[in-house]
């Protein structure tokens, strides 16, 4: 029995010890945020945040997050309520099939919490390690410069 | 492999059977335009209206589209599917235009064989020209018949009544809703060919941008996808494959797998294998252990990468002639002649293939993100031996996928699976490395030029040979479904066929637009290959149109004529004059590369010589040491007819020009005798942020009134193109091997 605190609330688990988060999240906790993309850490579908730092679900045991802050997409708003990112990306129109956007806002979600000001070239490197396969980056990159610019903080 | 070839004359092409190839095109009376679709009337749809607009050719029937009654109030149907493209919110943008609703009022289905119109695939950026165009009539027609009710029933002229939100409204303050006029109105009745019209510029939905429906519920974790959902008691699938074409299973230790936690089966049928668990996580374990422990021959040899090229010209093949017109043997005072070559790519989709099947009472429900629920539906019917009505395939979004990925290959596994669990909704989604290693590639291809130009700077011959495997082994039979090869009773697929011109298969735009009197081109059509190959966007677009760009560059310094100028004197087609001037002019034309390293590059292509046009300038630098490529600008033009959504169009654009640049820079699937090595993103790299280009400008030119042309693939040519002239510029030298710029090739030129 492991304890996983997501999106503010602790959570009883009865899982497998070496599950992956990822798989934590999506079926002992019904969110559909992260997403299985690679298994590898290569792609960043799966994004989530620990603490303070953006981690890929999908490598990091679910044991390992245990006693730590998890949040997840669905922590930062609703489609009804959006959070200030979420809002930017509906309003940039920043997704076309949008399998990874949850990963992209959560990323970009810890750049935003931890640099004041962050410059393109940060953005730019910051947002790597997530794939887009449709193309929208030109699009995630504006909205995330949209919350930048507005200087609220989500 | 043997050489053996044979000539096939053109009428012998796919999907000619119907004997509709090209067919009269009208949105608005008066706006006709000749037409083929032939990726859509073939696969699994028949023709049985030509005279009809869009695909009410094929689904002629009013109710086929639209439905009115009080449970439901306006419920619009399309055989088209969403696939991150933003159609679904296009589509209802016209239909609620032209029934004068709002959006919201409607209910809008997409593909399900159960209820939707069979229009086959939603691929080839057909699904404006096809849906919307059928959506766009259709809509009308029923409004009409609306109003006649209405003023039938209120004896008053059909003249004197309007329409507003979904209320019919008549002289002396009288009004109906369009539930109320629907009563007396039979919508089971075949559309008519005209439509009533309606001037483009009091148009409120269409040619603006309405937000999308699908955005608000994919940034916030919404149940978007097949991958999300989840079924009463729903088991989780893996599969476990071959380590190749071609192996068969020697033996495996099936209780040692059933024995583990929380697995409930080993599927095996054959050399077809799959656990199923109570959890995902279990059934992964399982999957990892059945891959420790099962044992296979060998399989089908594969051949080295470097080989490719070559080897397309060795292996079994039919040879197709596209052109053959004027004097093409004629000398030519001066010529380009060039060999350019394209390795296999991957459609790469983020999210691997997934479907969940249910098998209850007889009926087998496949939810899936198949790109044709209807041709999935036949090959699946055939591959488990039930009759058609016993099985019904529902889409549900997915990843992107960008043609034929293995959609179809995992809902072909979930049902497989479903059917060894009877009254269990199963969840199967393949692994990254599954994905990669059994998607259909898009074709490697040999494009070979010989062109010639007069002494007046006019285009005397364009010669063209080029080499590909099939662009579309699309499910026609059970065969074409992947896992049946593996079945213990296996399927074989159909025989190759190409997509008939002028839509064209590894031969689309292969012919110029440009004007050129002589000209003989060829097309050999390899049928035996080792990769299965299928359609991936713009199939042989992206690498002809990038020959064909490389060589009028060619041309025109030859000529001693600016490239953008010598386009223009060999182009008479005004739209296309007009995206290429649109170009030249915002990217401040001509415009010196900014010094050593640095280049532009400008290229041109109407999709298809049918569909969307797009012209586009590209100014990028190169870093020798490192090998980056920076893109510093893109700027575009595009013509796709009557422009439905703006911001929708501007979106593709984008998508395109960024696609395509990882297409044509980086990717190339990797293998040697050893097998594939490409299983992973770091054996398959793709574009990421910090290579993005700087700065991109989009200009759209409207024809209002004109066709919908469709707007996801036109890019991909022309920015493939502009790339490679940017990049001749800036190395000079001219790269014909795609991708130009995979790590390390700065020490490899």
């Amino acid at each position: 029995m492991i304890t996983l605190n997501v999106n503010g609330k602790d959570h009883q688990l009865d899982i497998d010890p070496d599950m992956p988060l990822l798989y934590a999240l999506r079926n002992h906790l019904q969110l559909n945020g992260a997403k299985y993309g690679c298994g590898l850490g290569q792609c960043g579908a799966c994004t989530v945040m620990v603490g303070d730092k953006p981690v890929f679900s999908c490598l990091l045991p679910a044991e390992a997050a245990s006693g730590k802050a998890v949040r997840t997409v669905e922590g930062l708003g609703s489609a009804e309520k959006p959070g200030t990112l979420q809002k930017a990306f509906i309003e940039q129109q920043a997704a076309q099939c949008g399998y990874c956007i949850a990963g992209m806002i959560m990323r970009a979600q810890a750049l935003i919490e931890e640099v004041a000001n962050p410059s393109d070239e940060q953005i730019r490197e910051h947002m790597a390690p997530n794939l887009c396969r449709c193309g929208t980056h030109l699009r995630i990159f504006s909205a995330i410069k949209a919350v930048i610019a507005s200087g609220v903080k989500p | 492999m043997s050489r053996s070839q044979e000539t096939v004359d053109q009428s012998r092409r796919a999907f000619l059977i119907n004997g509709a190839l090209v067919v009269g095109f009208a949105m608005v009376p008066g706006a006709g335009r000749a037409f083929a679709d032939t990726e859509v009337d073939t696969l699994g749809t028949q023709v049985l209206a030509p005279d009809l607009p869009g695909s009410l050719r094929t689904n002629p029937f009013l109710d086929a589209w639209i439905r009115i009654d009080e449970k439901d109030g306006i419920t619009v149907y399309t055989g088209k599917v969403e696939l991150g493209t933003g159609v679904r919110t296009a589509l209802l943008q016209v239909a609620a235009e032209r029934l004068d609703v709002a959006p919201q009022a409607i209910r809008f289905l997409t593909a399900d064989t159960a209820l939707t119109p069979n229009e086959g695939y939603t691929a080839g950026s057909h699904t404006m020209f096809d849906s919307g165009t059928a959506l766009f009539n259709a809509a009308a027609q029923v409004r009409q018949l609306l109003l006649e009710s209405a003023a039938r029933q209120w004896a008053q002229p059909v003249e004197a009544l309007s329409t507003r939100d979904a209320v019919v409204h008549g002289r002396d303050g009288r009004s109906m809703t369009y539930v109320q006029a629907v009563a007396g109105v039979q919508l089971h009745r075949y559309a008519s060919k005209d439509s009533p019209p309606k001037p483009a510029d009091s148009f409120t939905l269409i040619g603006h941008s309405l937000p999308r429906l699908d955005i608000p519920a994919k940034v916030s974790g919404g149940a978007s996808y097949v991958q999300d959902m989840r079924l009463p008691g729903m088991l989780h699938a893996r599969v476990i494959r071959p380590p190749r074409r071609g192996s068969r299973l020697l033996d495996i230790d099936q209780a040692a797998i059933e024995q583990m936690s929380g697995v409930i089966k080993l599927v095996r049928d054959g050399s077809y294998l799959a656990v199923v668990a109570e959890d995902e996580w279990q059934a992964i374990k399982a999957m990892r252990k059945g891959y420790e422990l099962a044992r296979w021959s060998d399989g089908d040899p594969i051949p080295d990468s470097r080989d490719i090229h070559q080897l397309l010209t060795e292996l079994p093949a039919r040879r197709y002639p596209i052109t053959n017109k004027g004097t093409p043997d004629a000398p030519a005072p001066h010529g380009w002649k060039s060999r350019v070559t394209k390795q296999y790519l991957m459609h790469g989709s983020i999210g691997p293939s997934c479907s969940v099947a249910w098998f209850k009472e007889g009926l087998l429900t496949v939810w899936t993100h198949t790109q044709g629920v209807y041709p999935l539906r036949a090959g699946i019917a055939e591959m488990l031996g039930l009759p058609m009505a016993q099985v019904r395939c529902i889409h549900v979004e997915g990843s992107g996928c960008y043609g034929h990925n293995g959609a179809d290959d995992a809902a072909a596994d979930a049902a497989l699976i479903a059917m060894a669990m009877p009254g269990k909704p199963v969840r199967l989604q393949w692994m990254r490395e599954q994905e990669n290693l059994w998607e259909p590639y898009s074709s490697a291809m040999r494009v070979e030029l010989d062109v010639g130009l007069d002494d007046s700077g006019r285009l005397q011959r364009w010669n063209t040979e080029l080499w590909t495997t099939p662009h579309n082994e699309r499910i026609v039979n059970a065969g074409r479904l992947m896992p049946a090869w593996l079945l213990a009773r296996p399927f074989a697929p159909a025989p190759s066929v190409p997509i008939a011109q002028p839509e064209g298969d590894g031969d689309r735009n292969v012919v110029p637009l440009y004007d050129v009197a002589s000209s003989r081109i060829n097309m050999t059509f390899v049928t035996q290959m080792p990769f299965r190959t299928s359609a991936m966007r713009s199939l042989g677009a992206h690498i002809n149109v990038f020959a064909i760009e490389s060589a009028m560059d060619q041309l025109a310094v030859q000529a001693g004529v600016d490239p953008v100028q010598f386009r223009l004197q060999n182009l008479s087609d005004p739209r296309a004059r007009a995206v290429i001037e649109k170009v030249a002019k915002a990217f401040n034309w001509p415009q010196k590369a900014a010094g050593p390293g640095s280049g532009i590059g400008f290229a041109f292509a109407r999709y298809k010589n049918i569909m969307g046009y797009c012209a586009i300038a590209v100014q990028l630098h190169v870093q020798r040491q490192t090998g980056d490529v920076i893109i510093d600008r893109v700027v575009t033009a595009v013509d796709v007819g009557q422009i439905v959504t703006p911001d929708g169009l501007r979106n593709q654009v984008e998508g395109g020009i960024v696609q395509s640049a990882s297409w044509t820079l980086y990717e190339q699937v990797d293998y040697d005798a050893g097998g594939v090595r490409s299983y992973d993103w770091s054996g398959y790299p793709i574009i990421r942020f910090p290579a993005l280009p700087k700065q991109v400008e989009v200009h759209l030119i409207d024809q209002p009134g004109q066709a919908f042309l469709g707007a996801a693939e036109i890019v991909q040519g022309p920015m493939a193109a502009a790339l490679g002239n940017a990049m001749s510029e800036a190395l000079g030298k001219r790269l014909q091997a795609l991708p130009l710029a995979r790590k390390g090739w700065q020490q490899r030129i």
